[in-house]
């Protein structure tokens, strides 16, 4: 692994696969989703994991996030290792440590904007941080719509209750499955600045799967999965420098 | 479009599940009724047939023993006469009535009303062909005896012993001279009979030398017609003289007639099922509608028109209610079969015949099968018609309109005002006019409020909305929030349950607040601590109530005879009872006079029949008995209605004077030291351990009434529970539902940490305040219906006042909420095991 810029900011690491695998089937119909991936997030570090359709990269994230199980190798959350856990300690795990926004916003209709935001510290049957929910919604810039419902909101918004959904359990990690894929450029770009925000600002770990090389650029660092393992990776990305390298994997997978 | 349909049916098999039970629940009540009848009206007629099948001519003569001036029977000497005509076989006389034995503890062997006694009347050979001996042989002497073979083994009784008989007399010891097996309906239904020697038979029953009956059986090729054109001149005129033939088509319409009114109760009650059952089929089409909206948007699309969508969902119900209907038709069959096994077990014979499957009753199924589903699809077919072109564009699901529920609100708030009124009116009015505006305005005000449940479900559960978050914390709010967020839907479920609690209260309802005035009414009228009467329903002898008044410890004893009067030219039935006794036994409330002027030959009459007489204590009234004698009655009190004896009393021994027979129903006796097991042991044995007569203490006389409304009740509970059971598919159809539209919802409520036990548990009291809800609603209009109509009793039953059976209400409740947990066992199930990956992952 490349020693980064951001390492001085980012020493711990908040989420590592070490040796991970997962493979679908036996035999002659077996795949291989992962082989044998080994990658780190670091703390405070905003990471976009990208690939082509079919390379392994929402894979990786639902092993790491604790949503998906794994064939062989050891996926750790903070100092926990995940491949030993039962559901009911996975369960646990994705409530306290981990937080996740959606590609379809994934709001439950009943609840409120406010009430959706604190759904996790409900389930958990903690109290909110009140100071920390407040930050929060300010920067997601929500104030004025709490009380709604989310089929009173644009898409956009709901994503945005999303995110501080995500960010108000101060969660160790956060992981996204496409967090812009539903919503049109304009709101993406928001979505996105409020995720770079919350760790630049907030000191948030955040994980995101994309296929977008613009999503990416937002983020520190990249890395390019192809047919279930890492292949390249990126520092400060832009939107070009990504979409130039997916062109040439591209490339390679039709040559080869 | 067929094709279309066809394909969409067997794609949705697990979600039509439901549907398909609930409907085939329905038609298998129907057909298993319709079977059921068919085969049980076959079998009877069979055996009616099979019964005259030897009879050319039967002559009847009922008559009348207390009237001195009747033909007394069909004498021996028309019997010998007809048996002498050309073209007779043989000739046989007949005379029964009752005849009880008891078994080895003493006790009656049968109901009372099945207990019969006849004469043996043996042919030339010796033999009477109505009975076969499988021991020992007919009574031939006035000491002997012979009885059916499963009286004979219940009783222990082997031929030559000795059997004690009772019939309206004293008990008699007889010989046991044979056992014999036969087709008489009394030891059909389950009782018992005694065969006498013909002159004791007749000496019992009727009178020496004469018959009740005659029945001819021809010689071969002689025409029935004929012989009972030579058999009439020969029997009295008042004498009833018919061809086998009319006989057995007359019972086999009677038989037609009684199983026609159980045809209709059960058919009332498969109606409610059925009934019920659209709600859940309803339900199922709107959700298998609401989500091929795209789909459906498509077909418009490229052209399909409203009605062909329309029919298309038609088609879909007709194929869903075709299957469902042909599977419930084998159900109905079995249903059938198994009934009739049932009632054998419980003792009724049924006579056996083969199961008779008439067109009818495949007929009525699929056709009801069908039409119900079709019908209940009927509206969200024409919802699917509405959806736009445009839809199918769009990339969200067109949510769920609320602004019909405006009209629909006001539809139902209507309907429930003017069913309302109506209740509250008919209760007012009282009687049988009051019952029927009672019955219109239920009916309103239950389709009010089935209309006005979407509505209330967002109140009331709101209501219970905090007893949910507080102990179960974020299920419970998320459950409480996922009732209501459908509210038609919920509306339906929770309105299939209602339909059936609502039945259910209202009857219990009834029932306890009618017990209990019953009740009351025995404990405030009774004095007596038993009250005697005969087990076949017969008056007791003369002999009991003087063989009552010298029994020891026995301190006040008086006879409730019936008797009628001609008093003042209006016939008025008559209590004879035994001055200075009567007011011990029975509580007399003497508004005006004095009961001790019974003794000097007055009469006492009620206040009620009283007042719309105009009589008072002192009118001397021109009376006419039964014998035509002509007098006077002086009243000389009048009393409180009372309803165990009748609303004119009088001294028992004047009826005695001018009734041949009297007729005594019940003895009231009053012992010294109340009522006790050796008291009542003394009662028994001071009238000879007679089988036949039954001693009733308070509680016995309580239970006659009581009890009868209880197996009424439990009769009716049955009979509801179908309907119940499809409510709870309802529920389970409409969770499973839930669960499927919001899988996406629930795995995300995975992802972000709710464990597996919580989202089962968020499940469960979803499906629990939906059956509750339901069963609020349902108790509620129940309670208020049973209200009403008890109303309407309330001047025909003294000590009326409402009852509120608790511990039903607390049942139902209780049942409700386990009907929730239950139902939502498969659908909480499949909601724990969803693939969170799966339901997160955007089409």
């Amino acid at each position: 692994m490349t020693t980064t810029s951001y390492a001085h900011r980012a020493t711990a690491v908040a989420a590592r696969a070490q040796d991970l695998s997962k493979v679908y089937g036996q035999g002659e119909t077996q795949v291989v989703a992962l082989n044998r991936v080994t990658v780190d997030f670091r703390q405070g570090e905003f990471t976009a994991i990208m690939g082509p359709s079919g390379s392994g990269k929402s894979t990786l994230m639902h092993c790491v996030a604790g949503l998906d199980s794994f064939t062989s190798g050891s996926v750790r959350i903070g100092d926990t290792e995940l491949s030993t856990l039962k559901d009911k300690q996975l369960t646990q795990l994705r409530r306290d440590k981990i937080g996740f926004i959606f590609q379809a916003f994934n709001l439950l209709p009943t609840l409120t904007a406010m009430e959706n935001i604190t759904l996790p510290m409900d389930i958990a049957g903690r109290k909110a941080d009140k100071e920390w929910v407040e930050r929060v919604i300010d920067m997601i810039g929500l104030s004025g719509r709490l009380s709604h419902r989310p089929a009173q909101l644009s898409g956009g918004q709901q994503q945005r209750v999303a995110v501080a959904r995500a960010l108000a359990s101060r969660p160790e990690i956060i992981f996204g499955d496409e967090p812009t894929g539903n919503l049109d450029s304009r709101s993406g770009a928001e979505v996105l600045g409020f995720l770079r925000n919350s760790v630049r600002e907030l000191g948030q770990t955040v994980v995101m799967v994309t296929h977008d090389p613009v999503a990416a650029s937002y983020a520190d660092r990249v890395i390019f999965l192809a047919d279930g393992s890492i292949v390249d990776e990126m520092l400060s990305p832009t939107a070009d420098g990504v979409l130039d390298r997916m062109k040439a994997f591209d490339a390679k997978g039709r040559t080869s | 479009m067929f094709r279309t349909a066809l394909r969409n049916v067997l794609a949705h098999k697990a979600r039509l599940l439901m549907t398909v039970l609930a409907v085939m629940l329905g038609v298998a009540f129907v057909s298993g009724t319709l079977v059921f009848t068919d085969t049980l009206s076959n079998a009877f007629r069979n055996q009616s047939a099979k019964s005259y099948d030897k009879v050319a001519v039967a002559v009847t003569l009922v008559t009348n023993p207390d009237d001195p001036k009747s033909v007394p029977g069909l004498s021996q000497q028309a019997l010998t006469k007809i048996g002498q005509l050309d073209g007779v076989e043989k000739a046989t006389g007949r005379v029964s009535g009752f005849a009880g034995v008891p078994d080895k503890d003493g006790k009656l062997i049968g109901a009372g009303w099945s207990n019969k006694g006849t004469n043996f009347s043996p042919g030339k050979d010796g033999k009477d062909p109505a009975y076969d001996f499988a021991k020992g042989s007919g009574p031939v002497r006035a000491d002997q005896i012979a009885l059916d073979q499963e009286t004979a083994d219940k009783g222990g009784y082997k031929t030559g012993d000795t059997v004690r008989v009772a019939t309206n007399g004293p008990v008699k010891e007889y010989t046991l001279s044979g056992v014999f097996t036969t087709e008489d309906g009394a030891v059909n239904a389950g009782g018992s009979l005694v065969l006498f020697d013909t002159p004791v038979a007749q000496k019992l029953y009727l009178k020496a030398g004469y018959f009740q009956e005659i029945s001819v059986a021809a010689a071969k090729g002689a025409d029935a017609d004929k012989l009972l054109g030579q058999v009439k001149p020969l029997v009295p005129e008042e004498a009833d003289a018919r061809t086998g033939q009319e006989l057995a088509d007359e019972q086999a319409q009677m038989i037609e007639e009684g199983l026609g009114t159980l045809k209709q109760v059960l058919l009332g009650f498969a109606g409610i099922a059925l009934f019920v059952g659209v709600f859940l089929i309803s339900n199922t089409f709107t959700m298998l509608v609401a989500q091929r909206t795209k789909e459906l948007a498509l077909m418009r699309a490229v052209g399909a028109s409203r009605r062909q969508i329309t029919r298309s969902v038609l088609a879909e119900a007709g194929v869903v209610g075709l299957v469902a209907s042909a599977v419930g038709f084998g159900l109905g069959v079995a249903l059938a079969v198994a009934l009739r096994s049932g009632m054998s077990a419980f003792g009724m014979k049924i006579p056996g015949g083969p199961l008779v499957l008439t067109a009818t009753p495949v007929i009525a199924a699929l056709a009801v099968g069908v039409l119900i589903t079709m019908f209940a699809a009927w509206l969200p077919g024409r919802r699917a018609a509405k959806i736009p072109p445009v839809a199918a564009m769009s990339s969200v699901h067109a949510v769920a309109t609320t602004k019909s529920l405006v009209l629909r609100n006001s539809i139902g708030g209507v309907l429930t005002a003017l069913g309302a009124a109506a209740i509250v009116m008919g209760a007012g009015a009282g009687g049988e006019s009051g019952r029927m505006t009672i019955g219109a305005g239920a009916f309103l005000t239950l389709v009010g409020v089935i209309v006005l449940i979407p509505l209330l479900s967002r109140p009331v559960i709101a209501l219970v909305r905090p007893l949910l978050t507080g102990p179960f914390g974020v299920a419970g709010k998320l459950a409480g929030q996922n009732a209501v967020r459908n509210p038609r839907r919920t509306g339906a479920t929770a309105s299939a349950l209602a339909i059936g609690l609502t039945l259910v209260t209202g009857l219990s309802v009834l029932g306890a607040t009618v017990g209990t005035a019953l009740d009351k009414t025995t404990t405030d009228q009774i004095r007596a601590d038993y009250m005697v009467t005969m087990a076949s329903g017969e008056g007791l002898d003369k002999t009991a109530l003087t063989a009552l008044e010298k029994a020891p410890g026995v301190s006040a004893v008086s006879p409730q005879q019936a008797g009628y009067l001609e008093l003042k030219g209006d016939f008025a039935s008559a209590s004879g009872v035994t001055p200075g006794a009567i007011e011990k036994v029975i509580n007399l409330d003497v508004r005006s006079g004095s009961l001790a002027s019974l003794a000097e030959g007055k009469i006492a009459v009620a206040d009620k029949t009283a007042e719309k007489k105009g009589w008072k204590v002192g009118d001397s009234l021109p009376v006419k008995f039964s014998d035509d004698k002509t007098g006077k009655l002086t009243v000389g009190a009048i009393v409180k209605d009372s309803e165990f004896v009748s609303p004119v009393l009088i001294d028992a021994k004047i009826l005695d004077a001018h009734d041949v027979r009297p007729y005594i129903p019940q003895i009231f006796v009053k012992m010294e030291s109340g009522e006790s097991a050796a008291n009542e042991k003394a009662l028994i044995t001071s009238l000879g351990d007679n089988p036949a007569i039954t001693f009733l203490d308070k509680k016995d006389i309580k239970d006659t009434f009581g009890g009868a409304i209880n197996m009424m009740l439990n009769i009716m509970y049955g009979l509801l529970a179908m309907a119940l059971l499809i409510a709870v598919l309802g529920v389970v159809n409409t969770l499973a539902m839930s669960v499927f539209e919001r899988q996406q919802e629930i795995g995300m409520l995975r992802a972000i940490g709710l464990d597996r036990r919580r989202v089962k548990r968020m499940v469960r009291l979803e499906a629990v305040v939906i059956s509750l809800f339901g069963a609020v609603v349902g108790i509620g209009l129940g309670a208020f219906l049973g209200w009403a109509i008890g109303q309407t009793f309330k001047n025909s039953l003294p000590g009326y006042a409402l009852v509120l059976p608790w511990d039903t209400i607390g049942i139902c409740l209780l049942l409700a909420g386990l009907v929730g947990v239950l139902a939502a066992m498969w659908p909480a199930r499949s909601a724990a095991k969803l693939n969170m990956l799966s339901a997160i992952k955007t089409e």
